[in-house]
């Protein structure tokens, strides 16, 4: 049952998108981003969907996975767009004692929704075209330049790996205590949350002692073979831009860029 | 100098609880030769363990010295030479892999080593091919089996270019099939690359093909010797607390009982040949 959990819902590919720099996957990721949150308007807004859609298109994932990643954020979805529906001031559409629903609320609930949307869907397809090695690589050396000011950075992107690699690990062996609590006939499906909260007890304590007790014998293991942080150590995949990187640079300055001149000038359908 | 490892009067001892020192291993002198495959068995708790971790200065002796290629372990700025020399392989292999992607474990110890990317890539490659996983490389820890894991584990030692590896119960967690792959792994390692091997163990049967046997009880050396010469030590070894070969043993009855064969019988063959002898007589 909790094998089907998986992290990071990485889908391998060859793709244009497969096939770009983590380093610039990030960075073009946050460009979306600021671009989403810049646009005020309907036309920039057009601009930053037909980016998302026609990076959907070329990395060949289906639309179908947008919506299975906005499954969990619909509470946060709701709520926004439910707090700009009643807390919006203007020339009110709908009275009824203290509520009141104005024209302006309408839009911008709309609005907002559709901004958290498109702004999980642009994310989610990092993850979904960056496998998490690739990602933690690409977050170590756009940090990189922190360490100057003696950030962690390596340790940090050395947690993330070990993390990545031990959740499995994990995962199967909670199953393991699982199981062998329930031949002991542990009752772990019924009851209140109170009751279902107790019985989750003895599955978190030996789950604990063992990931101890796995840990120290990493460490051993990482001292072994001449771990000793950052410093002296090569890489063995180097990262490298390509002509795609480039392109994909200029492509989103040049939107950005268009979102802002459309901001600056054009008045007619802006929220 | 073709001494890879030296032990001289090694005593090692854990402090306890109201500062009574429990001795764990007193005095041993061991000189394992360069390309040597030495099996060092032991009961539970005989300070097995304990002996190899002080072969690449995880621990550091309380008395005497411990010597790797000529460097005393107590030279601290010469710990990562030590490391790169003698490699270490544990029981666990989920507890031993770093990386999410096998050739990237692999290339692990190369990397803490500031070895050059392509010369790594090489590194890895051959590590691989050389513990028969090379087509598992892009895949995740996870989805191998034990003894698959086992040999990642390995190869992420191989890559290091160690003179030297010691592996501390390396099967006791496998199923009869990942025993066997590793066994042979670390075999050939030891007659195709020359590397010298340390294997600490509890099956008597992955003694018998080392060069030499090394027999330790409750922190001395007793016996050490060829497999042939310390398995004929049926008495010896069962007062220790340890089995020998089911073979040794059947031959060690028979005499027992007052025919006349011999004890030192390691393998099925050479049982079966001894039999028929004494069956013509
Ligand atoms: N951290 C420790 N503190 C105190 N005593 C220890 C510690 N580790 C080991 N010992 C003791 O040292 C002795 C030897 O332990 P060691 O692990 O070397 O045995 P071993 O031969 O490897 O046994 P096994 O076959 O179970 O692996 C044991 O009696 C053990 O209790
Ligand atoms: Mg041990």
């Amino acid at each position: 049952m909790l094998k089907d959990i998986t992290i990071g819902q990485y889908f391998p590919g060859e793709s244009f998108v497969h096939k770009l720099d983590p380093r610039m996957k990030i960075v073009l990721t946050i460009a979306y981003v600021v671009m989403l949150f810049l646009t005020n308007n309907v036309y920039g807004f057009i601009i930053s969907v037909g980016f998302l859609v026609l990076s959907y298109s070329i990395s060949r994932i289906s639309f179908k996975m947008i919506l299975k990643s906005l499954k969990p954020i619909v509470p946060i979805i709701l709520f926004t767009a439910i707090l700009n529906l009643f807390f919006v001031n203007g020339d009110p559409l709908f009275k009824w004692w203290v509520i009141s629903i104005s024209a302006q609320g309408v839009k911008l609930a709309v609005f907002m929704s559709l901004r958290v949307i498109f702004l999980i869907a642009g994310t989610s397809l990092l993850t979904y075209t960056t496998s998490p090695i690739e990602l933690t690589d690409g977050i170590e050396l756009l940090l990189s330049p922190l360490k100057k000011v003696k950030f962690p950075v390596h340790e940090l992107a050395m947690m993330m790996t070990i993390a990545l690699r031990f959740i499995p690990t994990l995962i199967e062996e909670t199953d393991k205590i699982m199981s062998a609590q329930k031949a002991r006939g542990a009752d772990l499906e019924s009851g209140g949350i109170v009751q279902r909260a107790k019985a989750l007890i003895p599955i978190l304590i030996p789950l604990f002692i063992s990931a101890f007790r796995r840990a120290e014998e990493l460490a051993l293991a990482m001292e072994c073979r001449c771990y000793h942080g950052d410093e002296g150590r090569t890489r063995m995949k180097q990262l490298q831009y390509s002509w795609r990187d480039a392109f994909s640079f200029i492509l989103i300055s040049v939107l950005i860029i268009t979102v802002i001149l459309i901001n600056m000038f054009i008045k007619t359908g802006s929220f | 100098m073709n001494e890879i490892i030296k032990t001289e009067n090694l005593v090692f001892q854990y402090e306890g609880e109201n500062n009574s020192d429990i001795m764990v291993l007193n005095g041993i002198n061991i000189h394992i030769k360069k390309g040597e495959f030495v099996a060092v068995l032991g009961h539970n708790g005989s300070g097995k363990s304990t002996l190899a971790k002080h072969f690449n200065a995880i621990l550091l002796p309380t008395k005497g010295n411990v010597c790797v290629d000529g460097i005393n372990t107590r030279h601290e700025e010469k710990l990562f030479d030590i490391r790169q020399k003698v490699g270490m392989v544990f029981q666990n292999p989920d507890n031993q892999i770093v990386a999410t992607i096998v050739e990237e474990d692999v290339a692990f110890g190369p990397e803490n080593l500031g070895v050059e990317p392509s010369e790594i890539r090489k590194r890895v490659d051959e590590a691989l091919e050389s513990v028969d996983m090379y087509e598992y490389r892009r895949h995740a820890p996870h989805q191998l089996s034990g003894g698959q894991k086992q040999r990642v584990a390995i190869a992420g030692v191989v890559a290091m270019r160690p003179d030297c590896i010691v592996l501390d119960e390396p099967t006791a967690m496998l199923d009869p099939r990942g025993r066997k792959e590793v066994l042979k792994t670390i075999k050939e390692l030891n007659d195709t690359y020359g590397t010298t091997v340390v294997l600490i163990t509890h099956y008597m049967d992955e003694a018998v093909n080392a060069d030499r046997v090394i027999v330790i009880d409750s922190g001395d050396i007793l016996l050490d010797g060829t497999p042939k010469d310390v398995f004929c030590q049926v008495k010896v070894l069962k007062d220790a607390g340890l089995d020998v070969p089911q073979v040794t043993e059947l031959a060690y009855e028979l005499r027992k009982c007052g025919l006349n064969i011999n004890v030192d019988v390691l393998t099925e063959d050479e049982c079966v040949e001894e039999l028929t002898k004494l069956l013509e007589e």
